[in-house]
């Protein structure tokens, strides 16, 4: 069981990390230049070189070129139409057409921002060539570059954004389950009565589930950093300490929520399917996969007393943020509000003697 | 201070629901007694135990073991009881020291004490080669020896014996039995339920519950004769007619 326990969820970071990958790549690009000119290849070539697209095709006509869509064969098409260089070379607006397949919504999003950043490219080695060439002293009208810079995460790389909020569930689902199947296990066995039958006390009795699974926690947690910096180069940007100080109290707030479940459930299904229940929950608004602030009021609401989510949040600003704890005040102050509170409930719901 | 019953109980109820499992038993066990709690299946005997060691609050009723009211100082009772439930209750994935060591340390025992007590207990039980050996290993008679020596650890004054020899053989009841007889020579009040009839004969007094209530307390040899019966087995089917069996 132990090894186990530390295996199952080291398997599950590495596999995981890997494959919640949003990133889009290799998005399929058919291509129908109407135009044929140097300008419509010269843009072509600035789209396959960009690295994000791979050429599936050239096409004569739109009807084509939307067939390959149809039949998934690629992802956007590209259309150059007729006179685009006259009209370019005419200072004049040149267009080009893009079609998308945005059955992926989120995908068809990436690839339009995408190919804005090839045009715009385009459009200002265009522009800078014009003022170049142009003998009047009339000023060139791309003067806003934008250049972008992304902190904390410079390549936008997902696996950065993700890993910290994977390890923070796989601990949180190890030791919910753990903890919330145990006391039904000991009243299946039927232990759990020489055990009411000693003078044990109830915060003896909490404290003996706690803490073993205190430790397991705190040992995957440290596995899953060592994974994170080993295999992601993921290291822990701000104080480490701090970290552990946070999961050490995050613990003991998702321990006495499996505990509550074990005192109040009468079987191992029944604590599995509420200890579920909570962890969906808990789980899909806590921001690993969608942004927090775009979901309804209602679920913000709910998102209050939702431990998952600022564990979550704590992860990912201490690890790639670098925040410190006068930043995670709030974080840390709720967070032993829901350790004390959780457990105060187990140790009323339990009882020694039934009522 | 003034001598107190190991037990008693006075009008002792537990209702569950519109179910009266146990209804108003009164009764008191001497210190150092042997008291059989006998009664068919289903006749209340079970509840009424677990009443008596602060598992179950009483529905009316009072109840004092050691001393101490069972409603309002269920934790305090639990001190100077030990507890043998029908339920084999040792955790099977432990060896016999750790189950001993845990047990012993709830107890405030410390390390030393409970090896020498449990060396001490292993050697009377000729088990000593048992120590380091998994729990879910042993044969049931042993693991029944060693839960009784377990609800002994910390030299309890009163201890519950809830069937304590179901499902074993009649030389291994035997020998239980005299574990029994020593406990009680050393002062210790048992208080014992059974199906077994002849293990009736062995305690010093016995009560019989039908359908919740006590229809008769009295000492083994009383009950034969009251009932003109050879064996308590014939009293026990006397009184136990024509009651429910579930």
């Amino acid at each position: 069981m132990i090894p186990l326990l530390f295996f199952m969820p080291i398997v599950q970071l590495v596999v995981l990390s890997y494959a919640a990958d949003f990133e889009v790549k290799n998005l399929n690009l058919a291509i129908v230049d109407y135009d044929q000119s140097e300008s419509s290849r010269h843009l072509i070539q600035k789209f396959t070189a960009s690295g994000y697209f791979t050429l599936v095709g050239s096409f004569r006509n739109v009807k084509d070129g939307t067939n390959v869509i149809e039949k998934e064969v690629a992802d956007l098409v590209l259309i150059c139409p007729q006179h685009m260089e006259r009209n370019l070379e005419n200072m004049r607006v040149a267009e080009v057409q893009l079609l998308f397949n945005a059955v992926n919504n989120q995908k068809a999003g990436v690839a339009s921002s995408y190919c804005q950043q090839v045009i715009s490219a385009f459009n200002n080695e265009h522009l800078r060539q014009l003022a170049m060439e142009s003998t009047t002293s009339t000023p060139a009208r791309l003067t806003v570059d934008v250049r972008e810079s992304f902190w904390y995460n410079a390549q936008l790389d997902y696996k950065t954004f993700m890993v910290p909020g994977i390890l923070a569930i796989l601990v949180t689902m190890l030791t919910a389950f753990l903890s919330s199947i145990n006391i039904i296990r000991e009243k299946e066995m039927g232990t759990i009565e020489q055990l009411n039958v000693t003078p044990i006390s109830k915060m003896e009795f909490i404290l003996g589930k706690i803490i073993p699974f205190w430790i397991i926690g705190m040992v995957v947690m440290s596995f899953g950093l060592v994974i994170a910096w080993l295999m992601f180069g993921i290291g822990v940007t701000g104080n480490i300490l701090t970290l552990f100080s946070f999961v050490a109290i995050y613990l003991i707030a998702i321990l006495g929520i499996g505990i509550l479940i074990s005192t109040v459930t009468e079987t191992q299904q029944q604590a599995m399917f509420v200890t579920w229940f909570f962890m969906v929950i808990f789980l899909l608004l806590s921001g690993l996969f969608t942004p927090v602030d775009s979901i309804p009021e209602w679920a913000r609401a709910l998102n209050l007393v939702n431990p998952i989510k600022y564990f979550v949040e704590v992860m990912r600003s201490i690890m790639l943020k670098g925040s410190s704890l006068s930043d995670l005040n709030s974080h840390f102050l709720v967070m032993t509000v829901f350790a004390l509170g959780f457990n105060l409930m187990a140790m009323r719901s339990y009882r020694k003697t039934m009522g | 201070m003034k001598e107190h019953p190991a037990i008693s109980a006075n009008n002792l109820t537990r209702k569950f629901g519109s179910f009266i499992a146990t209804n108003a038993i009164s009764f008191e066990v001497k210190k150092g007694e042997i008291f059989g709690f006998l009664g068919a299946n289903g006749a209340g005997k079970t509840t009424a135990m677990r009443m008596l060691c602060g598992l179950l609050a009483p529905t009316s009723g009072s109840a004092t073991v050691a001393g101490y009211d069972v409603a309002s100082y269920p934790e305090k009772v639990k001190q100077h009881i030990g507890y043998m439930s029908q339920k084999f209750s040792l955790y099977e994935d432990l060896t016999v020291k750790e189950n001993f060591l845990f047990y012993g340390g709830v107890y405030g025992l410390r390390r030393k004490e409970i090896l020498l007590r449990l060396n001490d207990m292993l050697k009377r039980l000729d088990l000593v080669h048992a120590l380091n050996t998994r729990v879910g290993e042993l044969p049931l008679g042993w693991k029944q020896k060693l839960s009784f020596s377990l609800a002994m650890l910390h030299q309890p004054e009163i201890i519950f014996l809830d069937e304590p020899t179901g499902g074993v053989d009649p030389i291994t009841r035997r020998k239980f039995w005299d574990l029994i007889y020593e406990a009680a020579h050393q002062g210790v009040t048992i208080f014992v339920t059974t199906h077994y009839m002849d293990e009736a004969e062995y305690c010093d007094r016995v009560s019989i519950m039908v359908n919740g209530v006590i229809e008769a307390l009295d000492s083994p040899e009383n009950l034969r004769s009251k009932y003109q019966a050879e064996t308590m087995d014939a009293v026990f089917q006397e009184l136990a007619r024509g009651t429910i069996t579930l």
